[in-house]
């Protein structure tokens, strides 16, 4: 802050608006300064002149949330801070094992091999002169929301939206599809796997079914309309729409079309679900219905009773949201939530519910169903099949508890 | 059959090849304008494709040419994997790598349980590739082939799957069953996209 910012500031306690104004002239008609002091009267006031790279105002303050243990890490995308379906790409939550590496579009190459007419390297220029798709989708990490645990002392209360599902972001990607690259290179018929491998310092890889890639498997380099985050696989990742975020390979290098699946460390070791002793299941692609009350949440506090927008997101790798359903007591009954347009296949949904509140405690949440016939499960019907320990998918009720003060905490504790 | 039986058979059959291949074309463009290939993209070549194939499949037919044994297996791993993964393979900082299989083990529920390659890997050739490829993590992919076969010996024998004499390489690797391939089986979501296999 400068002498000049300081001294105005004093004369603004003292004297008022024309001089305040005077001050912020000065120091910011070439951009924004760091404070959230505004001038009394903001038609007295000439402002900053257009830039080359738009900033946040400083009035709002959002960011995901961070955790490091180098060299591995993951950062949250903050959900109650947000609105619509789009997650804005520098919100884009992350998990990477290795840092994000550096790669020289100038010298990228994805290669295709294995079992194939003839196997090919194509350079990012290539990529973007085969037929071109849009689509809008989330990525959600198998992990994600781990700590809505069926384990009563697992489950924590003062915990934000956040911090409880935020490894799910929707962007619009953009890319060729991998059906087309292997048309390219001649992929065998009798081809039931590729691997798919990245080129950060883990050379992380998984086996996928050639049925994905004929389906809907996409090569994309470009989010929200720009070329991709560092973050998110820059140049080029695989984008499995509806799959768990690990299979959507970040920095994407090879692709090899084989007749068996490669066992690699990521499916066997670590995604893979252990349902009871002695049993554990392997290759669980689909992240399923789930949906998630963003606002009110903990750490709101409503100030007495009225009406409040009860709002969240709601989305499933199986396809399209058919319904949001929201109880306001504690599940004894269900009213249909409002769909905001568009509504997408494999793609995060929002809904709104208008809520009276009546100033009493009780729990409030959402359940949703998907066009493919699947919901979101309760509580009893998620121990089916799966225990405290199992881990990923985890996408049971999310209820809040709001207690006669009008604070508000996640209240999956209660049902379990 | 009569010659103009046959006859009739063979046009049959020539047509039913000729529509397929149309229809299969067209399916495939999805555009009857576009053709099947663009020509995009250029061939490598085979030192290219092997640069990067470093993939081990559970056949392990990729397995390169060396070998290792516990004794420098030890050795390697006292100078590059103790300091994150612990004396021995547990209490480090990282992974605990070393436990032993139970056939009664419950990782849906019981919380004192941690996976290790002896209790809840199934294969060990994914231990060579794994290691090949990302260990360790603050310098990946600097291990020879026959430090990556020593790692994976001496991994195995402190995880009682394989005993203090024993050598590997490529041949006597993917012989190795690993304890927790029994719990293993495929989502039923895997076989409708793959069909059934045989394990």
């Amino acid at each position: 802050m400068s002498h000049k910012t300081r001294v105005s500031r004093r004369r603004l306690l003292k004297q008022g608006a024309l001089l305040v104004s005077t001050g912020f002239v000065l120091n910011s008609r070439n951009g924004f300064s760091q404070t959230t002091l505004a001038p009394a009267d903001s038609t007295k006031v000439l402002g900053p002149l257009p830039s080359e790279l738009g900033t946040r105002t400083p009035f709002e303050s959002i960011k995901r949330e961070v955790g490091r243990f180098d060299p591995d890490g993951y950062s949250l995308t903050p959900l109650e801070k947000l609105s619509g379906i789009i997650t804005p790409s520098d919100l884009h939550f992350e998990r990477h094992h290795a840092g994000i590496p550096s790669v020289d579009p100038e010298w990228y190459e994805l290669l295709i091999h294995g079992l194939v007419d003839r196997p090919l390297k194509f350079s990012l220029a290539d990529l973007k002169r085969f037929p071109s798709e849009s689509r809008i989708c989330f990525i959600e990490c198998a992990g994600n929301g781990y700590q809505s645990s069926l384990d009563r002392s697992d489950i924590p209360e003062e915990v934000t939206p956040g911090q409880l599902d935020g490894m799910l972001s929707t962007s619009e990607w953009t890319g060729v599809r991998l059906a087309t690259l292997l048309r390219e290179a001649g992929a065998s018929t009798r081809a039931t796997w590729f691997l798919a491998e990245g080129q950060d310092a883990a050379v992380m890889s998984r086996s996928i079914p050639m049925t994905k890639a004929w389906d809907d498997a996409l090569v994309v380099y470009a989010q929200n309309a720009e070329a991709l985050r560092p973050e998110q696989g820059y140049p080029v990742r695989l984008l499995l729409p509806g799959w768990e975020g690990n299979s959507s390979v970040k920095w994407l290098r090879r692709i090899e079309v084989s007749d068996a699946p490669f066992m690699t460390r990521e499916e066997t070791a670590k995604y893979s679900d252990a349902k009871s002793a002695g049993k554990v299941e392997l290759f669980t692609f689909t992240m399923g219905p789930k949906s998630l009350i963003t606002s009110p949440s903990y750490p709101a506090v409503l100030p007495g009773k009225g009406w409040w927008e009860i709002s969240g997101i709601a989305w499933s790798g199986n396809g399209k949201i058919e319904k949001v359903e929201i109880s306001v007591n504690g599940g004894k009954s269900w009213q249909s939530a409002n769909l905001h347009e568009p509504v997408l296949s494999k793609c995060t949904t929002r809904f709104t519910f208008p809520w009276y509140w009546d100033g009493k405690a009780t729990i409030f949440m959402s359940r949703t169903t998907d066009d493919q016939g699947f919901h979101q499960p309760s509580v009893t019907e998620a121990r089916k099949g799966r225990g405290p320990r199992t881990y990923y998918h985890n996408n049971v009720i999310r209820p809040w508890q709001i207690d006669n003060d009008g604070r508000i905490t996640f209240g999956l504790k209660t049902l379990v | 059959m009569n010659s103009s039986v046959i006859h009739l058979f063979i046009r049959a059959a020539v047509k039913i090849v000729f529509l397929s291949t149309v229809a299969t074309t067209i399916c495939l463009a999805e555009n009857p304008n576009l053709p099947e290939r663009f020509s995009i993209g250029r061939e490598p070549s085979s030192n290219e494709i092997a640069l990067w194939d470093i993939d081990i499949m559970p056949d392990g037919k990729q397995l390169p040419s060396g070998q290792g044994t516990i004794v420098e297996g030890e050795q390697i791993y006292l100078q590059k994997c103790l300091a994150c993964h612990g004396p021995n393979g547990r209490d480090g900082v990282n992974d605990q790598l070393v436990g032993r299989f139970g056939p009664d083990n419950d990782f849906a529920n019981d919380k004192s349980l941690n996976k290790t390659i002896g209790n809840y890997w199934p294969y060990a050739t994914t231990l060579y590739d794994y290691i090949n490829r990302a260990m360790p993590m603050t310098n990946p992919g600097t291990l020879t082939a026959d430090e990556v076969y020593s790692l994976v010996a001496y991994l195995l024998y402190l995880n009682g799957i394989v005993d203090k004499s024993t050598t590997l390489d490529a041949k006597s690797l993917p012989l190795i069953k690993m304890p927790a391939y029994s719990m293993f089986y495929w989502s039923e979501e895997v076989k409708d996209l793959v069909g059934t296999k045989n394990r």
